[in-house]
Order: structure tokens, then C-alpha cells, then sequence
């Protein structure tokens, strides 16, 4: 592969690509014309609800699958249908897998043992990797003596040992409380980050994805929705599904006009008019905007400092939520709600439900989200 | 090229598959499904002199199948069967819910070891056991004749009550054993919320718990008749001379009067009501094992 | 007050089904322990207790027909078991990991020899026997005993199977064991219990089985069982007793390993 230089920055060699994927089985359509590459040392997560078909992607570059069309690449290997125990690539599975019949120190020395390494060096690195997820001491104990914890971590040692290029996790955390998890989430990126391997990780928990990832995907019924940053999915999704799998989102479908360049004015069924960017976005449609709802402001009047760049509407207070450090209002427009997060400040408490209101937000808060794929699909499976 | 690949790949399950059972399928080919094949063929076919048979086709077996003589026989067997099928269902369905209702899983695993044991052990001496108590100069006849009650030994031996006696020992826990396995399934709190909803205890059994464990009740009930059916041992051991089955009849066809092709319709007649029960047994029986 | 009723009626009930229940244990091993205990008494026609005596046992062992017919049981087993086991195994194994096209109609046919009587199966195959002129002999008997225990051994696997976990065939793939080496070093070492299980319950029915072998029998193979059922055709004896009592035991013991290793 190429070497690209950009900005006088040595960009890194893709480790894993894949190109224009398809798998079904059966009826079902798992993944549908599916490209990504990773770039060697990435903290990659693929997110996604279950049955999207994140799974089956993992499975695919673990060769526990074959594409039914398209190409897979390893370290620019071809590997479509290169079997499991001649890939590079190993992997963490979501309910560990640990061979119940042996002790721990066999099962992290399994992958060794195959590949006919000397007894000293697999003790060396055993323990060497027993040590780096801190069970060292623990060789002669069985699977099922240890916590859930515990075994995951000798999972994560049993793939580790073999120094493998890619590491693949299945929803490695899954089975953990929500206090290990986030325990064991900081330790998987540091270790991440100190040993240099690429993660391509498979989760259906956004807050995960969010707080551990380089990059993430998120997909959707076999196709890659959107492919980016953290902040930027969070931020400006791009499709509806984006906005309301991450995060809660306010939508709004009308009819889109262009405005002046990158503004554009949708008219909402009920006459409302919002403001909201967007780009190389086709005008003259029914179409969605989206605004978060702690980009929203209240105020019991309308607000002073008027500018063009802000979408004022008009509303009554229908509920508000305590959560504690925010407080949530459910806002009623004339036909629509709109979800707003208010801080916990001491005015907040001076709204009562029942009130009018009005609910401004910056118009660069507002995006226009892209045309339905739905339609594409369709056509697709036929 | 990448296509031919990919189908390759794709064979290599089915490949791997039919390597892996070609073996079974091969030796229940050759010794299973080509002989029932056999004596199909012999069933149309005219007896030879000495054992055999003579190719030319004819319906005469099955003919012969409605002569009075048979046709009691065959029609005493499904009486058998179905008697000791009702029996075995009688005595094993509370015995089989008693088992799983109990609490203790290390009781539970006796009672149902206990069960099993029989259930695989010889059924040649488990029926001999029954010589032993029911002939002439036995048990029975022996304490009772001690104790004053006879005078004369009672003919309980090579009676149709020694071989029902004989089946239901021998099939009990054929019964047993499904039926234990769908009352086991079977979800506690479905009978609490009956109760609560204000069912006595009989609609409780006869609406919730019977159709419930339906499935236990038709796989036990086809494990206790299609054996029985073709019942060899217990009538030969147990009935002698005095009672004959469908299975005596067979045997009888084949090793003494030489008359194969006869012997060979009655075996598929068998073999005809079991395939039938089979498909049944798939249909309502046991739900579906796999995923 | 309903409530106190219908839950007194149902301690009576259960009551009622204990006592059921273990008059059907007593029905069921009654009679194997009279068998038992016959075959220690010393009275000779009769069934009345006259003293305790290791007589019968002892005129078993110098009974040099019944040694032959041991063995000729005893090496049917053996090598039906070892080809059941082998075959039954794999078969389970492809049952369980594979879909393939008539793999329906393979299941219906892989029990069927279960379900089938053996009177039926037994004609079936001397008729084939004699229409391919295959002598009848230990070979014979063999090659029907496989028939039916592939079925016995395949269903016992597949059950225990049936709680194997796939992952651990990938996770041994994923650390770089081809198929075979993933068989030898992670599958078959944890259903080993189950297949040995299905092994010892192979060897039970097939030193058990008379039906089948009656017919497929030729001379100079008569089995143990053959040889006990022509003894039993003559009348009870307490050789007879003694030996019934051996072959109960041992199957029992079988049957008692197998089902430890089993669960």
C-alpha cells in the first residue's frame, strides 16, 4: 500500500481494509456493500444495535465467515478465505471462550504451544502476559475459579500472547457490571495505546464507544451509516438513525429551501420555520434537521440578544424531569416536543409546568441530516 | 476464479459433512434400509420350497394377512399394545410427576436413576425374573399353597395376564422417562397462576398440566406401543404355546414354517404403523432439538 | 378457609402419588431381587428357602459351553462398541455442526433403527444375509449389532453435544489450530465423557441383544444371551438365577458409569 504524506505527517499503513463487502444468510442480508480500512494502531469500534451485522463483520476479518462478494485485506494480503489459524488476527470473545478443561496457564499458552515455539520462551511470555493483566499467580487455577473479571482478562491475555498485529473484541466487557466495566474500559485503552495494536472493537454500549475509540462506525441493517471521530458523530450525525442512536436528538421534518449558501430553511408541517446548515445538501424536498438538546436555551421571554444566526419558537412547558445535574424539559410546540437539558442552576427552578416559553439555539447547531438510505436498500435487495 | 473459490469454500461444509457421516449413512444403507427393502420385495413374492422365495409377483401375502387365523393374532397384538400402553400411562404419568416434583435435586437424580437403571438393563432377565415368580412351582403358587389359601397351584404362567403383567414391567420406564422430561419443563408458576385464577384442581390438571405435557404423553405413549407391537420375548416367554403376537407370528413365518414372503408382509405391515407413529412422534412429539 | 381446603386435598394428593410411586419402585425391583436371592438358595426345584449356598455360581464357572458363548458375547461387544462409538461419534459431531442438504431425512433415518422392532430388524437382516449368501457367524452378529448401536451412540453424543459451546472449536481456530488439532485438543477431550458413556451403553445393549442375534446367528456363534434363552425355554433353574444374576449386575454397574459420566 501507498504511503501517503500529508501536511509533512507520515500518515500510517491500513492494516485491515475491506472493500465493498457483502454476506447473507439465507434471506437476511448481514452486510451490504460494506468498505472500511484501519489504519495500524487504531482504536477502532464498530457500534451498533444488535443484528446490524457488527458481529459478522468482526467474524469476517476473523475468517469465522466468508464473503459471500468483495474483498478483505490483512497487511495487504488478500485473506477472503484464508482460514482462522492462518490469520494474523486474534480474538477476544464476548463470553471469553476459555477451554474449561485446561488451567489458565495452558489456555494463554494454547496459541504458543501450536505454532512450536520452545517451552522456555512460552513461560517467559506466558507470564509475561499473565503479568501485563495483572493475574500473575494464577496459571494453575481453572476458568471456573475465576470472577468474570478475571476471566476476561485471561481472554484478553490468551489473544494477546501471540503478539497478533490486529486484536478483535466482541463486545469483550458485555458480561461485566457497570463498575468493572468502566474499570476495565481504562485499562483496555491503555494498554491499547502502550502496546501499539490496532483494536477493532464491537459494542452496542455508545458511552464505550465514545469515551475508548480512535474512530468509530456505526452500522445499521448490514450498511455503514456513518464513519468518524467521537466528537464528529456526536456532533453532526449524519443520518437519523446517527442522531438518535447517540445521544437524544430533536427532529424536525419539513419541506428544505435553500437560504444562502450552506443556511437552509425548513418549514415544518405545523409553520414553523428553522434555520440550519448543512452541505452539498439537495434543496426543494421533505427532508429532517436535528438539534441536540443541550444546545437549547429557555427563557420565560423572548430572548433580547436577537440575532439572525438563532431559531426562536414559541412553546409551553408540558413536563420537567430532575436528573440531578441537569434538568430536562419537554417542551410543546404546537404539535411537536422538543426535548431541552437545562444545568442544574437555581433559576432553572423558577419554571413551572404550564408556562410559555420560548426556546432558542444557534442556527450552526442545526443541521440538515442526509436523504434516507432506505430507498438505496431496497433497490439492492431486489 | 474468485467465484469458483467461494463455491469451493461453500462446498467444504456439505463436504465436510457428508465425510464425516458417510460412514453411518453407508453401513445403515447396506444394513438397515436394503434389508427392510428386501423383504418388501419378498412380501410380493411366492414362498419357495424350503425357505426362499419365488420371483413372481403376487398380492397373496397380503391376502393372507385377512385370513381369520392371522388377523386374530394381529388384532389380539394391537389389543396388547394398546392395553399396555393405557396401563404404562396410568402408573407412570403420577409416578413420573411424583419424580419431578420432588425438591431435592439429589433425590430427584435416585428416583430417576432408579428409573433408568431398568429402562437399559436386560430385558431378557428382567422378564425371566417373572418365570420365577408367576410358574407353577414359583413364589406365588408356593406362599399361597403354604399359607393354606390354595390347594391346587394357580395356572398363572403362559396366561395373557402373565404377559401383560410381563409388558408392563418391561416398558414401564420407557413411559416414564418422556414423560418425566416434560413434566420437569414444565413452569411452576403456570399451575400457581391457574390456581390463582381460581381453577380447582382438576381443571388445573386437565387444562394446564395435561396439554402442557402432551408432548411427554405421545412420545411415551409411541415408545411403549411400537415395541410392544412387535413384541418377541414376553409372549414367547411368558404366554408359551398359549399366546401368540404379532412378533411369534413373524418368527414363526421365518424360522419354522419356511412361508418368508408371508412373514415378510406382516414385517412391513410393522414396519408401516411404525414409520407412521415415527412421523407422528416428529410432528407433535418433542419439539425440535436444534436450534 | 378454601385456601386451607385445597391445600389439604393437595397434601393428600401428594400423599396418595408418594405412595403410588414407590409401590411401582417396589414393582419394578421386586422381582430382580427374588431373582437374586434364588440364585443363592439351595433348594434345587423349589421355590422355598432352605439355606444359603454359592453352588450355582460355582457350577456356572465350570460350565465350558457357557465360557464359549462368554466370549463370543463378549468379542461382539467389544468390536460392535469400538465401530458404534467411532462412527456414531462423528456422525453426532456432523449432525450437530453442519447444515446440509437432506440432513432432515437423515435424522428421520439415523432412529429409525431405534424405534423399529427388532423382530422386524432381525428378518430384515437375515433376508438380505441370505439373499447376498453371507455366512452366518460372529461377523454377521457384528455387523447388526453396529447397525443399531450407531443409532444409541449417536443420540447420546448429540445430547451431550447439545451443551457444547461452538466458540471454544473458534477459539481454538483463532489461536491457529487447524480442524484436526482443534478436534484432538479441544472438542473431543469435553465430550469424551459423553461418548464414553455412549460406548458403555452400547456395550450393555449389545451383549444384552438375543432378538436380532437369533437371527443372524450361525452356528458356532451362539451368543450368551442365545445360550440363556435356550436354557430358559426348558424352565427356571438356579443356574439359570445365578447366571441372570451376574449379567443384571454387571449391566447395572454399566449402565450406573455411563450415567455418571454422562450427566
Amino acid at each position: 500500500m501507498l504511503t501517503n504524506i500529508k501536511e509533512g505527517k507520515l500518515l500510517k499503513k491500513n492494516i485491515v481494509q475491506i472493500k465493498d463487502v457483502v454476506k447473507r444468510f439465507g434471506n437476511v442480508l448481514a452486510l451490504d456493500h460494506v468498505s472500511l480500512e484501519i489504519p495500524s494502531g487504531e482504536f477502532f469500534s464498530i457500534l451498533g444495535p444488535s443484528g446490524c451485522g457488527k458481529t459478522t463483520l468482526l467474524r469476517l476479518i476473523a475468517g469465522f465467515e466468508i464473503p459471500d462478494s468483495g474483498e478483505i485485506f490483512l497487511e495487504d494480503k488478500m485473506i477472503n478465505s484464508t482460514p482462522p489459524y492462518r490469520r494474523n488476527v486474534n480474538t477476544v470473545f464476548q463470553n471469553y471462550a476459555l477451554f474449561p478443561h485446561m488451567n489458565i496457564y495452558d489456555n494463554v499458552a494454547f496459541g504458543l504451544k501450536l505454532k512450536g515455539i520452545g517451552r522456555a520462551e512460552i513461560k517467559e511470555r506466558v507470564m509475561r502476559s499473565l503479568d501485563l493483566v495483572g493475574l500473575s499467580g494464577m496459571g494453575d487455577r481453572k476458568p471456573r475459579q475465576l470472577s468474570g473479571g478475571q476471566q476476561q482478562r485471561v481472554a484478553l491475555s490468551r489473544a494477546l500472547v501471540n503478539e497478533p498485529p490486529v486484536l478483535l473484541l466482541d463486545e469483550p466487557l458485555g458480561a461485566l457490571d457497570l463498575k468493572l466495566r468502566r474499570q476495565m474500559q481504562v485499562e483496555l485503552k491503555s494498554l491499547q495505546k502502550r502496546l501499539g495494536i490496532t483494536f477493532i472493537y464491537v459494542t452496542h454500549d455508545q458511552e464505550e464507544a465514545l469515551t475508548m475509540s480512535d474512530r468509530i462506525a456505526i452500522m445499521q441493517t448490514g450498511k455503514i451509516e456513518q464513519m468518524d471521530i467521537p466528537p464528529q458523530i456526536y456532533e453532526r450525525p449524519r443520518t437519523e438513525f446517527v442522531a438518535n442512536f447517540i445521544g437524544i436528538s430533536n427532529l424536525f421534518s419539513g419541506n428544505l429551501r435553500n437560504g444562502n449558501g450552506k443556511i437552509y430553511t425548513l418549514t415544518t408541517s405545523d409553520g414553523f420555520e428553522i434555520k440550519a446548515t448543512g452541505e452539498g445538501i439537495r434543496p426543494e424536498r421533505n427532508a429532517t434537521v436535528m438539534v441536540r438538546p443541550e444546545k437549547i436555551q429557555i427563557t420565560p421571554g423572548e430572548p433580547k440578544n436577537m440575532s439572525h444566526n438563532i431559531n426562536i419558537l414559541q412553546g409551553k412547558i408540558e413536563d420537567m424531569i430532575y436528573l440531578g445535574n441537569v434538568i430536562q424539559f419537554i417542551v410543546k410546540l404546537k404539535e411537536q416536543k422538543l426535548i431541552v437539558l437545562e444545568k442544574n442552576y437555581d433559576k432553572t427552578f423558577e419554571f413551572k409546568p404550564d408556562q410559555d416559553v420560548f426556546v432558542s439555539w444557534d442556527i450552526y447547531s442545526t443541521f440538515v441530516l442526509s436523504e434516507r438510505v432506505e430507498n438505496e436498500r431496497l433497490f439492492a435487495q431486489v | 476464479m474468485k467465484d469458483f473459490l467461494l463455491r469451493y469454500k461453500s462446498w467444504g461444509k456439505e463436504g465436510k459433512a457428508g465425510f464425516l457421516i458417510s460412514p453411518a449413512f453407508l453401513w445403515l444403507l447396506l444394513f438397515f434400509l436394503i434389508p427392510l427393502g428386501i423383504i418388501f420385495v419378498y412380501s410380493f413374492c411366492e414362498r419357495g420350497n424350503y425357505g426362499g422365495v419365488n420371483w413372481n409377483f403376487t398380492f397373496e401375502n397380503y391376502k393372507q394377512v385377512l385370513n381369520p387365523v392371522y388377523l386374530k393374532t394381529i388384532l389380539y397384538s394391537f389389543w396388547i399394545a394398546i392395553l399396555n400402553t393405557v396401563i404404562c400411562l396410568l402408573i407412570g404419568y403420577p409416578m413420573a410427576y411424583y419424580i419431578s416434583t420432588r425438591k431435592s435435586t439429589v433425590f430427584k437424580n435416585i428416583l430417576l436413576i432408579l428409573v433408568i437403571l431398568p429402562f437399559w438393563t436386560d430385558f431378557l432377565v428382567r422378564t425371566y425374573a417373572w418365570l420365577v415368580i408367576l410358574r407353577e412351582g414359583g413364589l406365588i403358587n408356593t406362599i399361597l399353597l403354604q399359607m393354606g389359601i390354595i390347594q391346587e397351584p394357580l395356572k398363572l404362567l403362559f396366561t395373557d395376564l402373565a404377559v401383560i403383567i410381563g409388558l408392563v414391567y418391561g416398558y414401564l420406564p420407557f413411559m416414564i422417562l418422556p414423560l418425566y422430561a416434560s413434566i420437569e419443563k414444565l413452569d411452576p408458576s403456570l399451575i400457581e397462576a391457574a390456581y390463582d385464577l381460581g381453577a380447582n384442581g382438576f381443571n388445573v390438571f386437565w387444562k394446564v398440566i395435561l396439554p402442557l405435557t402432551s408432548p411427554g404423553i405421545i412420545a411415551g405413549s409411541i415408545l411403549v406401543f411400537v415395541p410392544t407391537l412387535g413384541a418377541y420375548i414376553t409372549p414367547d416367554l411368558l404366554g408359551g404355546a398359549k399366546v401368540m403376537m404379532i412378533g411369534n407370528l413373524i418368527q414363526q413365518q421365518f424360522l419354522k414354517v419356511k412361508n418368508w414372503p408371508f412373514g415378510s408382509s406382516l414385517s412391513f405391515i410393522v414396519l408401516i404403523i411404525v414409520l407412521a407413529l415415527l412421523i407422528i412422534y416428529i410432528k407433535f412429539g418433542e419439539p425440535e432439538v436444534e436450534k | 378457609m378454601s385456601e386451607i381446603r385445597s391445600r389439604k386435598k393437595f397434601n393428600a394428593g401428594e400423599f396418595t402419588l408418594g405412595v403410588h410411586s414407590w409401590l411401582t419402585y417396589i414393582f419394578l425391583y421386586l422381582p430382580m431381587a427374588i431373582l437374586v436371592i434364588f440364585s443363592f438358595n439351595k433348594a434345587r426345584i423349589n421355590a422355598v428357602w432352605t439355606g444359603f449356598t454359592f453352588e450355582w455360581y460355582k457350577v456356572l464357572f465350570n460350565d465350558t459351553a457357557l465360557a464359549g458363548a462368554l466370549v463370543n458375547s463378549l468379542i461382539v461387544a467389544f468390536i460392535s462398541t469400538a465401530i458404534a462409538t467411532v462412527i456414531g461419534t462423528l456422525t453426532a459431531i456432523a449432525m450437530y455442526r453442519y447444515k446440509f442438504p437432506g440432513k432432515g431425512l437423515f435424522d428421520s433415518v439415523l432412529y429409525m433403527p431405534i424405534i423399529v422392532p427388532d423382530i422386524v430388524m432381525g428378518i430384515s437382516l437375515l433376508s438380505f444375509y441370505v439373499f447376498i449368501r453371507f455366512t452366518l457367524g460372529l461377523v454377521s452378529i457384528i455387523i447388526a449389532h453396529v447397525a443399531f448401536n450407531i443409532s444409541f451412540v449417536a443420540l447420546v453424543v448429540r445430547a451431550r453435544l447439545h451443551g457444547y459451546n461452538k466458540t471454544l472449536d473458534e477459539a481454538a481456530m483463532d489461536l491457529g489450530a487447524n480442524p484436526f488439532q482443534t478436534f484432538m485438543k479441544v472438542t473431543l477431550p469435553l465430550i469424551l465423557p459423553g461418548v464414553v458413556s455412549a460406548a458403555l451403553i452400547a456395550f450393555t445393549l449389545s451383549f444384552d441383544d438375543y432378538l436380532i442375534t437369533s437371527f443372524v446367528a450361525g452356528i458356532g456363534s451362539t451368543t450368551l444371551p442365545i445360550k440363556v434363552y435356550s436354557m430358559m425355554k426348558f424352565g427356571v433353574t438356579p443356574e439359570i438365577n445365578a447366571l441372570s444374576t451376574l449379567i443384571l449386575f454387571i449391566s447395572m454397574i454399566l449402565i450406573l458409569i455411563s450415567q455418571r459420566l454422562g450427566a
